[in-house]
This record gives C-alpha cells, structure tokens and sequence, in this order.
C-alpha cells in the first residue's frame, strides 16, 4: 500500500532519488582515494556473469559456425559430403589450433624480450558504459594481479589494471578518455604524453614546438610514469600540426587493434621507477 | 513481478553491452542498451519505475564502468527515466515517430547531463562529442523503436498461430 503510494507521487520520489544520487557524488568530489567499495564487489560478482556470457557466445558461435558450414556441402554427394566435411572441421579445427599457437608465440616472444615477469590472460567481457574503454581479463588477484599493472600485446601496449577483482580484473584500455602514459619519439627521443579520447586515436601532448616529430614516427613508453615499462611500442605518429606557440598537436595510431584483443599479458614485475618512488616512500 | 521483469532486463541489457560491446562497437557510435531499456520500462510503466529503473541501472554502470565518480550515470539515467516516464503518460507515444523522438531525446538529455556534470566536476573532458552523441541517439533510437515492434508483435504473431492451428484441426 506505501509503494503504491510513492508510486503515484512520483515528483517526491524523483526528488528524494535525484538527492540521493548529488550526496553520493558530493561524497566522492570531496575524496579522491582509492578504489570505492562499491565499485570493487559489484564488479568482482559481474565479472562472474561476464566469464559465464562469453563461454556462452564462443558456445553458440562455434554452433553456428557449424551449421553454416554444413549447410552448404548438403548439396553435394553424401559420401563425398561427409568426408569434407570431416576434412572441413578437421582444417578448421588445425587452422583454429595455428592462429592460437601463432598468438600464443608472440606473446611468448614478447615476454622474453620484455625479460619481465608476466602472466598471460584471455579477454572475457568489455565495458558497461560506452562512454568509457575497458576490458576485462580473466586473471585476478590470485594470479598477482596488483592496480596499476601495465598489460600488452605482441603489438603494443593495451592499458592497466584498475579494479583486480579475486578471478578476474578491469583493464583500462590506453585509449579510454582517463587513461595517460609517458612516450618518447624512438628516432629522436622527444618526450611527452599520450592520453585517450575515447576514440580510436591517441593525443601526443606536451611536445615542444621546436622537437623534431615527424609522421610515421614510432613512439614508444618512456618508463617515467611509473606503470609502463620502457620502450614498449605504443603506436605511430598520424599527423603532427602546430598548437600555438609552445607545443605540437601530435595524433598517434594505436600499434594495437583494441576489438580484435584476445590475449593479453599482465606485467607482474614492478618498473624501476615504480621501485624507486617506493623505496623514496618507504 | 513486474519489478523482477525489470531488474532482469536491466541485467539482461548490462550484460549484452559488456558481452558484445567487444564485437561490435567500432569508433564513436556506440549503442548505450541500458538506456534503450530505461526509456522503454519508463515508457510503458510511467515515471516512478521509469526513474526508479533508471536509478538501479545507472547505478549498476557506474559501478562497472572507469568513470571516477559513481552516481554520475545514476543521475543522468534517473531524470531519463522520470522524464521519459512523464511523456508516456501525458502524450500518446505509440507510434514509431513519436517513440523515436523520444528515444533520440532521452540519449541527448543523458548526454548534456552525464557530460555536463563530468566537466562541471573538472573529471573528465569530452572535447567536441556532439557528431558522437548525435550518433549514439539515432543508434539508441533504432534500436527503441524496433524493440517497441518486435515486444508488440510477438503476442500477436503466436495467437494468429494458434487460432489457425485451431482452424485446421476443425
């Protein structure tokens, strides 16, 4: 009887929630620390929907995927039929098994040649809100997965780790409107910052006007922001204008394809700047 | 019960933007299902549950999003939610065009509020979003409008079956 009530004063309702919501955002402006608890349990159980959902899907697309394969040898003879298709899932069955050991090998190649402690982790969900990029990983505290871990790609640098949860953790993606890291230019090593716009494109700032950037140059991380370890391939430079008399507006091509990440490495060795600030701390 | 077809469509659509957001999201159109499923429930329900439902969900994205600040969406989806709610009983939304103009709204409305208060709060700068807020309101309003079809049809379609079922039994 006293929902029904609320329900048709609707007005008092709104007011009383809209209240709500502006204390609970006052009460987040005013401290700026850590992750809220909030966010770190609901995340921590959604993650297990999300791990759920995707074995899901990659179960009905492989159903498809039969199916629609199938479908078209149903036209030719029965006993030639049945052998292609034997051949048919047999080839994608080797192809499936090559693409994974290829991705597999780069990553190995790119952990021997980053000679840090990593840890491999497959992508399981992406984000909430369009609004922000982030992807979740299906390694989490349990595995050593700490805030603040920078996780590549045999391409590049894909983001950190924000919100480890005990099975699983949220990644922000480089290119999410949050996200920063310190580069250089690799032929000529001007410094300076790459943040996200939430596009598929990286703002290169603080690069003084009279640096030499030109396009097509790699720009790679530069280690002074304490998260990504030095010289991981970041993208390249798109295009490179003058904005006003100090800096230049430099565009930077990710080297990594956001939508098409499967696996990932999470980078469980501390970088020595990171070591250094907390021995300072210390 | 009611209440319970709406928290799992919430979920259902949460689940559907984490799950396949990967896949399809390319660029700067980007579908926000959620609010689809707001301005739907408080379409068809009326403004309590619409800002209610809008509350639950803006919640729940706040809290699995990046976003610094939770609440933000929350209260962007809750004054989505009521207003949407108070159009659905005030005016006849049950044509196509009405529903698509409302759906192109509420996204509009979502966006200047979940913005403008991220750049009030000097958190977030979105530079130039217009071509993309723009672009996620027709998307969120296509997506409305044929979900509004599809809901509608659906009863339909399975009682004209029946009774021509009976029909061929007679």
């Amino acid at each position: 009887m006293a929902l029904v009530d609320i329900r048709q004063r609707s007005g008092y309702l709104f007011l009383g929630v809209v209240l709500g919501h502006v204390l609970l955002i006052s009460a987040q402006v005013n401290s700026r620390s850590g992750v809220p608890l909030l966010e770190a349990v609901t995340f921590g159980i959604f993650s297990e929907v999300q791990r759920t959902l995707s074995g899901g899907i990659t179960g009905v697309r492989r159903v498809w995927g039969s199916y629609v394969g199938l479908r078209h040898v149903k036209a030719e003879n029965e006993e030639l039929k049945r052998q292609l298709a034997d051949v048919q899932i047999a080839m994608q069955q080797q192809s499936a098994l090559a693409d994974r050991a290829r991705g597999l090998e780069k990553l190995l190649e790119l952990r021997d040649h980053l000679n840090l402690t990593t840890t491999g982790a497959q992508i399981i969900g992406a984000a909430a809100s369009p609004d922000f990029r982030t992807l979740t990983i299906d390694k989490g505290t349990r595995d050593g997965l700490r805030p603040d871990m920078a996780v590549v790609a045999p391409e590049g640098v894909v983001g950190r780790i924000v919100v480890p949860s005990t099975r699983s953790a949220k990644v922000q993606l480089l290119i999410d409107r949050n996200a920063a890291a310190g580069v250089i230019v690799e032929r000529t090593r001007a410094q300076g910052v790459v943040v996200g716009g939430g596009e598929d494109r990286l703002q290169m700032q603080y690069v003084s006007e009279a640096s030499d950037v030109a396009v097509g140059d790699l720009v790679v991380t530069s280690g002074i922001d304490t998260i990504y370890p030095k010289g991981l391939v970041v993208g390249r430079v798109e295009s490179v204008e003058k904005n006003g008399p100090a800096f230049k507006r430099i565009v930077v091509k990710p080297a990594v394809n956001f939508s098409q990440l499967e696996e990932v490495l999470v980078v469980l060795t501390p970088t020595p700047a990171k070591e250094a600030s907390a021995g300072v701390s210390e | 019960m009611r209440a319970a077809g709406v928290i799992l469509a919430v979920v259902a659509a949460l689940a559907l933007q984490t799950t396949l957001a990967r896949f399809v999201v390319r660029g700067t159109v980007a579908i926000d299902l959620v609010l689809v499923v707001v301005v739907y429930v408080a379409l068809t329900s009326g403004p309590a549950t619409g800002l209610l439902s809008g509350a639950i969900a803006g919640l729940a994205q706040d809290a699995l999003s990046t976003g610094p600040i939770l609440g933000i969406a929350g209260l962007a989806k809750t004054i989505v939610g009521f207003l949407a709610g108070v159009i659905g009983t005030q005016f006849i939304v049950s044509q196509p065009l009405p529903r698509f103009v409302v759906f192109f709204g509420a996204t509009i409305v979502h966006a200047v509020v979940f913005m403008g208060l991220y750049t009030v709060l000097d958190r977030i700068h979105f530079g130039s979003p217009t071509a993309g807020v723009v672009a996620q309101a027709t998307a969120n309003a296509l997506v409305g409008v044929v979900a509004f079809q599809v809901v509608e049809l659906l009863p339909g379609a399975v009682e004209r079956r029946r009774a021509a079922k009976t029909r061929l039994r007679r």
